[in-house]
């Protein structure tokens, strides 16, 4: 909007209680708010155990490695450490770019793209776990 | 992207200083923010010098002291100067809060007043809040029962059942706490924000009220409740003590519930 228009036009008529209702309830988000607790709860022990995998690998060999992912343990932990961390950075970044862009078209976009991202990396890093644990 | 800056025709210059009358002992400023719809100009900061040993206790008594001696053009709302009707909801030395329950000795250096945050400004410290008052009659804040009161009675509640109200009932609807809100800010024309929140639980929690399942209907939705993120400001800043978070939280364990 200009600060030079001297004479501001009406451009909406609508009633205050037509805008708050707007479209209406979607009628869903329980299962998405649900989502994000059970993940960032899973994803405790699960870092938990990333972390100390790590650190028992410190300066291991590529041999060593592995060995260490041909665990059919290591490799299941992994892939649901991927799946999920993933799985919950959607629904996070999801929910930052609804916050903060208020354009429909745009959110849409950004989301769909922050999601595209998202699933090419998680299938980046468990096709990777997969080469080592079947190879 | 939300709005982080003021717009150009917001940002707030630095306005007139009234200075106390002499021999005045204890003087404290008040900084108070002007915007006239009229005059075409940006808002600014307006000081008033008050002299505390002739004025009431409470920011409330100040500003009315500044209108009815000082400035008369200084527009605010008021009422009943005790904390009950919510009209003097305004920000206080960086804190959205009820003028009239704000003790001028609790705020060190100047006093800043400005209107409650991020609604459109009517004039001086009086917001524009048709948006929420419209939001709050979308969720039917009255009682829905297909049930018959009794012809020759009020329809009883268990004291328990009672109970259930407390801390609900009390909230006058000043909106601090949805106008201190960041969720509101950035999505206030979908999000409900915590006191329309707080009043639709009122409504669910009431064992009176047979519409619970059509009301969390109504609300299950991405921006309208789920727009909460547990900030907390709403239940810091309410002048009333009250907590919307936690009936917030309410609302989305009984979404669960119901799923489960």
């Amino acid at each position: 909007m200009s600060t030079q228009d001297k004479s501001p036009s009406i451009t909406m008529r609508r009633s205050q209680l037509g805008r708050a209702r707007g479209l209406g309830s979607a009628k869903h988000g329980a299962a998405h708010w649900w989502a994000e607790r059970v993940t960032s709860v899973a994803l405790l022990p699960l870092s938990l155990y990333f972390v100390v995998s790590v650190i028992m690998l410190l300066g291991a060999d590529a041999h060593a490695m592995h060995a260490y992912m041909a665990e059919p343990w290591n490799s299941a932990l992994f892939l649901a450490l991927i799946i999920i961390m993933f799985y919950h950075l959607s629904m996070g970044l999801q929910v930052v770019v609804e916050d903060y862009v208020p354009n429909e078209a745009k959110r849409l976009l950004m989301v769909m793209v922050l999601k595209g991202i998202i699933i090419f990396l998680a299938l980046a890093s468990a096709v990777s776990v997969l080469k080592l644990a079947l190879s | 992207m939300a709005e982080f800056k003021l717009p150009a025709n917001s940002k707030i210059g630095t306005g007139k200083t009234y200075k106390a009358e002499a021999g005045a002992k204890r003087v404290k400023s008040f900084q108070v923010y002007r915007w006239n719809p009229d005059d075409g100009k940006n808002p600014v900061m307006d000081t008033y010098e008050v002299d505390l040993d002739k004025c009431g206790p409470m920011v409330l008594d100040a500003i009315i002291k500044i209108k009815n001696e000082i400035d008369s053009s200084l527009t605010f709302r008021r009422s009943c100067r005790e904390g009950i009707c919510g009209s003097c909801a305004m920000n206080i030395d960086g804190t959205n809060t009820l003028a009239c329950l704000k003790p001028i000795a609790e705020v060190k250096g100047d006093v800043k007043i400005t209107p409650l945050p991020h609604m459109p400004v009517v004039k001086d410290l009086v917001p524009d809040l048709s948006q929420p008052y419209a939001q709050l009659r979308s969720i039917e804040p009255w009682l829905q029962s297909d049930t018959p009161a009794p012809p020759d009675e009020e329809r009883l509640q268990s004291k328990e059942e009672r109970a259930e109200l407390d801390g609900l009932w009390e909230c006058i609807l000043c909106f601090c706490c949805s106008t201190s809100c960041p969720s509101y800010w950035w999505n206030g024309d979908r999000y409900l924000g915590p006191a329309v929140l707080l009043q639709a639980y009122r409504w669910i929690a009431d064992s009176r009220d047979e519409a619970t399942g059509k009301r969390l209907d109504a609300l299950e939705d991405p921006f309208k409740l789920y727009r909460c993120h547990t900030i907390m400001n709403c239940t810091q800043t309410c002048p009333k003590g009250l907590n919307p978070a936690k009936a917030i939280g309410k609302i989305k364990q009984l979404m669960l519930e119901r799923q489960a």
